[in-house]
């Protein structure tokens, strides 16, 4: 497994937000992870990108169990979110924004032919047919071609695992399936993919397997292809759909 | 939010050089319609006012007033050039004026009443600067007080400084020559030359060996002939400018001689070639921009944003330092004014009226030099005419409304930000 999370949990102060909280993640597979407001999505998220300690339980990577105390460590492990709110520079133009933190020096001098070039091998190895001009401004593109670049940006780094926070919120129809695409063909280039969205159908049209979490505790983790989506909408509503899911209504411990 | 900036396709009739040339052109002019529009009105306007104070005046186009704007507008330019620094991170810097006038006062004490050597004067001043920046940085990023405020403050304190550096208020004359030079003195006409010759060969061989790498990676680059075009223009540019500046201008040859390119030219032109340097071409300029563009963004990308904003005051006020030697150094004298009225109002007017932008992620070291030679002309020229301080004044401060009314409707034809 790339990644195992095993026992997680995580309070502030009074409130535990997540409780002990298995997942495991193995590389080329896109795992969805569902859940109401406040299920303990986005600090799932936050624990495995360092952003966060976690209180109990240990996360592993290649299944050595590793101390990520920030994202500094996260992105030494492969480890890369691309955050809802596209952390990109509207000023920059899209080679700067995927390099920046990272730039490529020659000397003091910036190496911009070399990162024109590695960011459009990038696009090029994801099959990005949207976009032409590397060299325009990020405030130029589209949504959807902005959540390309944001996506692209994480993938540069040789990372293994990309954490994708609801890249399709505010996205229409076809550039949601453009970046939908984009997400499977990371998966088949061997990346893992943890992708968190509300919206179910484009969950199923992306997902190998579907994690849903309930109050804090992970009801269940299903095979995409043998679920269907009223099953996972009970899951996210009630923590437990027929025999599945967590034993006592409610979340409570059995 | 859309628009595309990619070049419409050629048509057939045209061959292949032309048709990348003409292309290019269309392309320049596509971006210029999205609102990315550079340093266009800056120029225009330059032209404009050139051509209108020539004619009400032949004496505002002679020799000896050209080589009189450079000594008039080189301490707000300087100021500006720091400026431009604070304003693509997004914050404003109000106390740059009286901190100029703070280190103008130090060099002059260190100058004239210590008597020290005038490497002294000038690294006293310029350390001051440094002091001044590191403070107000400091204050800003570590307290998160807004710089319009904290600065605003400085502008206060900083006239008081200068007040009791100078004892209440006397007047410091500047004897040492070296200090003088600076905004008084010319090159030999032979050395304006030299300096030609370099200056354009560096810009050709830098210019042409950027073209045949990205030619020979295989990246978008601009044509052969464009690239030619620009180190032509650039040479005939100076070329003329050289020309001119090394004709007789002085009122009374046989008394006393005056031509040359005079040296603030020189320190003008090093101090922008220094400044986009590091804007343009280094990680810390590119983290500048990021900072002023989206800090959040740049803090999560691993910019170390606290000490990027720092720094950025930092080159501010020392940049003013140097506007202060300048000022200094023309007027040979540091009085209570020195950097005061309205000299932080033009630095600032020069900056935006070159296309830096006051809601930060945009600017230039150009932008600083091409506003500001927009500043010194209009006082130059209104100045010829006889009109009265009172006007220059309004006519300053609606060009600099037109200069924000530029950039604002800039922002609104779609590309909300351009970096040049």
């Amino acid at each position: 497994m790339l990644l195992e999370l095993s026992r997680v949990s995580k309070s502030f102060g009074p409130v535990e937000v997540l409780s002990e909280v298995d997942l495991a993640i193995d590389a080329g597979e896109v795992c969805a992870l569902v859940g109401d407001n406040g299920a303990g999505k986005s600090t799932l998220v936050k624990c495995i990108a360092g952003i966060h300690a976690v209180d109990g339980g240990e996360i592993a990577v290649d299944g050595a169990p590793r101390d990520i105390s920030g994202p500094r460590d996260a992105a030494a492990l492969g480890i890369e979110v691309v955050y809802q709110d596209l952390a990109l520079c509207d000023n920059l133009d899209i080679v700067e924004n995927m390099f920046l933190g990272r730039e490529k020096l020659h000397g003091v001098v910036l190496d911009d032919d070399a990162m024109e070039q590695l960011a459009a091998e990038t696009l090029d190895g994801l099959a990005v047919r949207t976009i032409r001009n590397l060299r325009q401004n990020v405030a130029s593109l589209s949504g959807g071609q902005r959540q390309t670049v944001a996506i692209a940006k994480a993938v540069l780094w040789n990372s293994r695992l990309v954490i994708l926070d609801e890249p399709t919120a505010a996205l229409g129809v076809a550039q949601t399936r453009q970046v939908l695409e984009l997400i499977r063909r990371l998966a088949d280039q061997g990346l893992a993919v943890l992708y968190i969205s509300h919206n179910l159908n484009d969950v199923f049209a992306v997902a190998d397997r579907i994690a849903a979490l309930y109050l804090g505790r992970m009801a269940a983790v299903l095979d995409a292809a043998d679920t269907t989506q009223s099953q996972v909408v009970e899951l996210i509503t009630s923590g437990r759909s027929g025999d599945l899911g967590l034993t006592e209504p409610n979340g409570a411990r059995p | 939010m859309s628009t595309d900036v990619t070049n419409p396709p050629a048509t057939e009739s045209e061959p292949g050089a032309l048709r990348a040339v003409a292309d290019h052109v269309r392309g320049y002019f596509a971006r210029v319609r999205s609102g990315e529009v550079g340093a266009l009105p800056a120029v225009t306007g330059i032209v404009a006012l050139c051509v209108f104070f020539g004619a009400a005046d032949p004496v505002f186009l002679s020799v000896g007033n050209l080589a009189n704007l450079f000594g008039q507008g080189a301490a707000v330019t300087c100021i500006a050039m720091g400026l431009v620094f604070v304003l693509v991170i997004g914050e404003i810097d109000l106390s740059a004026g009286y901190a100029s006038g703070v280190c103008a006062a130090l060099m002059a004490v260190v100058l004239t009443d210590l008597g020290m050597p005038w490497p002294v004067g000038i690294g006293v001043a310029v350390a001051a600067g440094v002091a001044i920046g590191l403070l107000l940085g400091v204050i800003v990023v570590k307290l998160g007080i807004p710089s319009f405020v904290v600065t605003l403050a400085a502008f206060l304190a900083f006239q008081g400084v200068v007040l009791i550096i100078l004892k209440e208020g006397t007047n410091i004359s500047i004897g040492n020559e070296t200090v003088k030079a600076i905004a008084g003195g010319n090159l030999e006409r032979w050395q304006g030359w030299a300096l030609l010759v370099v200056t354009v060969g560096a810009y050709a061989a830098l210019q042409l060996s950027r073209w045949r790498r990205r030619a020979g990676r295989g990246l978008v680059h601009d044509p052969l002939a464009v690239v030619c075009a620009r180190i032509a223009a650039l040479g005939a540019l100076l070329t003329a400018t050289v020309f001119l500046l090394n004709l007789e201008r002085s009122a009374n040859p046989q008394l006393v001689s005056l031509t040359g390119v005079p040296v603030v030219v020189v320190l003008l032109g090093a101090l922008f070639v220094t400044g986009s340097f590091v804007l343009h071409r280094t990680r810390f300029g590119r983290h500048l921009y990021a900072v002023g563009g989206n800090p959040e963004a740049a803090l999560r990308a691993g910019v170390a944003v606290d000490r990027v904003r720092i720094a950025a005051f930092v080159i501010c006020s020392a940049m003013a330092a140097v506007g202060g030697i300048v000022a200094a150094s023309r007027a040979a004298s540091v009085d209570p004014n020195t950097g005061g009225s309205n000299v932080l109002l033009l630095s600032v007017g020069a900056a935006v009226i070159g296309g830096a932008s006051l809601f930060g992620g945009k600017g230039s070291v150009r932008a600083a030099l091409l506003g500001g030679a927009v500043v010194a002309i209009i006082n130059n020229g209104m100045g010829l005419m006889g009109l009265s301080a009172g006007v220059r004044f309004g006519v300053t401060g609606a060009v600099l409304l037109l200069a924000a009314g530029v950039d604002a409707m800039s922002r609104g034809r779609g590309a909300l930000f351009g970096r040049h």
